[in-house]
């Protein structure tokens, strides 16, 4: 077949360069930063495991101390308030906890001491809470009160208010890095898009004054970015993927716990990644094709 | 050369392709490059546009090909105001105009071919509807056997006629072209006037912007002759022009 009636040789080529020397820079700066912010998404998620974790243990469970009267021996006192409170509505489960046990809790703040018997050590009842309905410090108080029982009821109230400051704090902290990162990879693309359309204007004014409508070629540009975006994307999130699951895997069955509790179901946070960087690069490949248009009448 | 080169002086309004009414431009806050511009163009004619480097031949052919606007007066295309229509309007206004531009503007990535098809392919046509006409077409302009050349391995003689391909082969109503021989041999130059020529008796109105006097002479073409952003002369040649 001569050259003139391959097909090959007459498909049209692309409107615009198909490649150009800046891509590949561009290309590992988006990857960059889309790799961070998807592993700042990552953090986010299981910070806000880690926290919500913190919270929920200290919400299901209350301790109740039991102050013996003269008449009643420790562990008849405990035992009965353990009683009592396993009738509360809202409580699963009630148990004394056993002098030994009560003695070992407070071994290291007392010391060696040989005997005990003599210090009027309270005893305690750990209670479990119902977590869909757990009953309130107040009912379990009037509960303990209306058996004649001195008891002092700890739902954890004091220590869950810091937690859950903490807790917030650490999911606002992280969002605001997120949302940091995500604009500065925005910003990037922006520029990046700006520039490489710049050093097509030539590119640019030939379409236009041959008679090419402005939003031709705007999606030509915007098409053109996007994918590059969205191939950039790509990669930043497979890698910030990679890495989630090494870690993942580094902590054993549940991740990096306590502190980063990362789950296999959190690396599909990644996904939209490419979808968001080539939607950036699309709207900001647009928005300056159209400025550079204008300027051309 | 035209069938009737003297029909190209007629000043009918109502039939004119091209009407200047009283057109001044300016770039930005720059003092006016074109001064109270009036005249027009009859569809069909052939007119050189002479006159000295910075007279502003360049600009009126932008304001031609719609690459820039009036500052002042009015502008008339195929019997359009276009001085102030919008945007929208302006792309299927230019795809009725063929430009020859001083510096080419080939697109480097493109083939000869792809640079000649350009024209059709943003006019929606088909690889398959046009392939055989832009293939006649760079035949006729002696391209045949670099149809597929990029346009940095050609040579100046090359590029020009793979430009004036370009600009022609929608078979545009107005061409204009912005010095087309100044980079071109006098032989090349010859035989690019004469594809003008042929392309102007096929009906097309043709604008050549040009330092050539030898050329405007020999055509017995009329000219337009600018100095200083003013239309000082519209009609056949005089000596100096």
């Amino acid at each position: 077949m001569s050259d003139f009636f391959d097909p090959v040789r007459w498909k049209p080529a692309p409107f615009l360069p198909t490649s150009d020397a800046r891509d590949g820079a561009l290309t590992f700066v988006i990857a960059v930063l889309c790799f961070l912010a998807c592993l700042t998404a990552l953090g986010v998620i299981a910070a806000d495991r880690a926290s919500r974790g913190w919270t929920d243990q200290l919400t299901g469970e209350a301790t109740v101390v039991v102050r013996p009267k003269s008449n009643e021996t420790p562990d008849s006192a405990a035992a009965r308030a353990a009683e009592t409170l396993a009738g509360v509505p809202g409580v699963q489960e009630a148990r004394a906890i056993e002098a030994a046990t009560a003695e070992a809790m407070i071994a290291p703040w007392l010391g060696d001491v040989a005997d005990l018997e003599d210090l009027p050590v309270p005893r305690l009842v750990a209670v479990v809470l119902d977590p869909e309905r757990p009953a309130s410090s107040q009912a379990m108080d009037r509960a303990l009160k209306s058996q004649g029982l001195d008891a002092m009821v700890d739902d954890h109230s004091a220590w869950m208010e810091d937690i859950q400051r903490a807790a917030g704090m650490t999911r606002w902290i992280g969002a605001a890095i997120f949302l940091m990162i995500a604009a500065a990879a925005g910003a990037v693309v922006t520029f990046a898009t700006r520039a490489g359309m710049a050093a097509r204007r030539e590119v640019v004014e030939v379409l236009h004054l041959t008679g090419a409508e402005d939003a031709f070629i705007a999606r030509l540009f915007q098409t053109r970015f996007a994918l590059m975006a969205a191939r950039a994307g790509l990669l930043g999130a497979g890698a910030a993927a990679i890495v989630g699951a090494g870690l993942r895997l580094a902590g054993g069955g549940a991740g990096l716990t306590p502190v980063l509790p990362v789950a296999w179901s959190d690396l599909l946070a990644v996904l939209p990644c490419p979808l968001v960087a080539a939607a950036v690069a699309a709207v900001a490949a647009r928005v300056t094709a159209a400025a550079l248009i204008r300027e051309l009448v | 050369m035209s069938r009737n080169p003297h029909a190209a002086l007629a000043q009918d309004a109502e039939t004119a392709i091209v009407r200047f009414d009283d057109v001044s431009m300016r770039y930005g806050r720059a003092p006016e490059t074109l001064k109270d511009l009036s005249f027009s163009l009859t569809p069909g004619s052939f007119h050189f546009l002479t006159g000295p480097s910075g007279a502003g031949k360049s600009s009126l052919l932008k304001l031609i090909y719609l690459a820039a606007r009036p500052s002042k007066g009015l502008l008339h295309l195929f019997g359009q105001d276009v001085s102030r229509a919008p945007a929208a309007e302006r792309p299927a206004l230019r795809r009725r105009i063929g430009v020859v531009f001083q510096e080419l503007l080939l697109l480097d990535h493109l083939t000869a071919f792809d640079n000649a098809a350009l024209p059709l392919r943003i006019a929606g046509g088909r690889p398959d509807e046009y392939r055989q006409d832009v293939a006649e077409l760079l035949t006729w302009v002696g391209l045949r056997s670099r149809m597929h050349a990029m346009p940095a391995t050609l040579a100046g003689g090359e590029k020009q006629r793979l430009a004036i391909a370009r600009a022609v082969v929608a078979r545009p109503e107005i061409l204009l072209a912005d010095e087309p021989t100044g980079n071109v041999d006098h032989e090349m130059a010859v035989r690019i006037l004469r594809l003008f020529v042929e392309l102007n008796r096929l009906g097309t109105t043709i604008v050549i912007a040009t330092h050539d006097q030898d050329m405007v002479a020999r055509s017995g073409m009329p000219v337009l002759h600018i100095e200083d952003g003013r239309l000082v002369h519209h009609g056949l040649p005089r000596a100096g022009d």
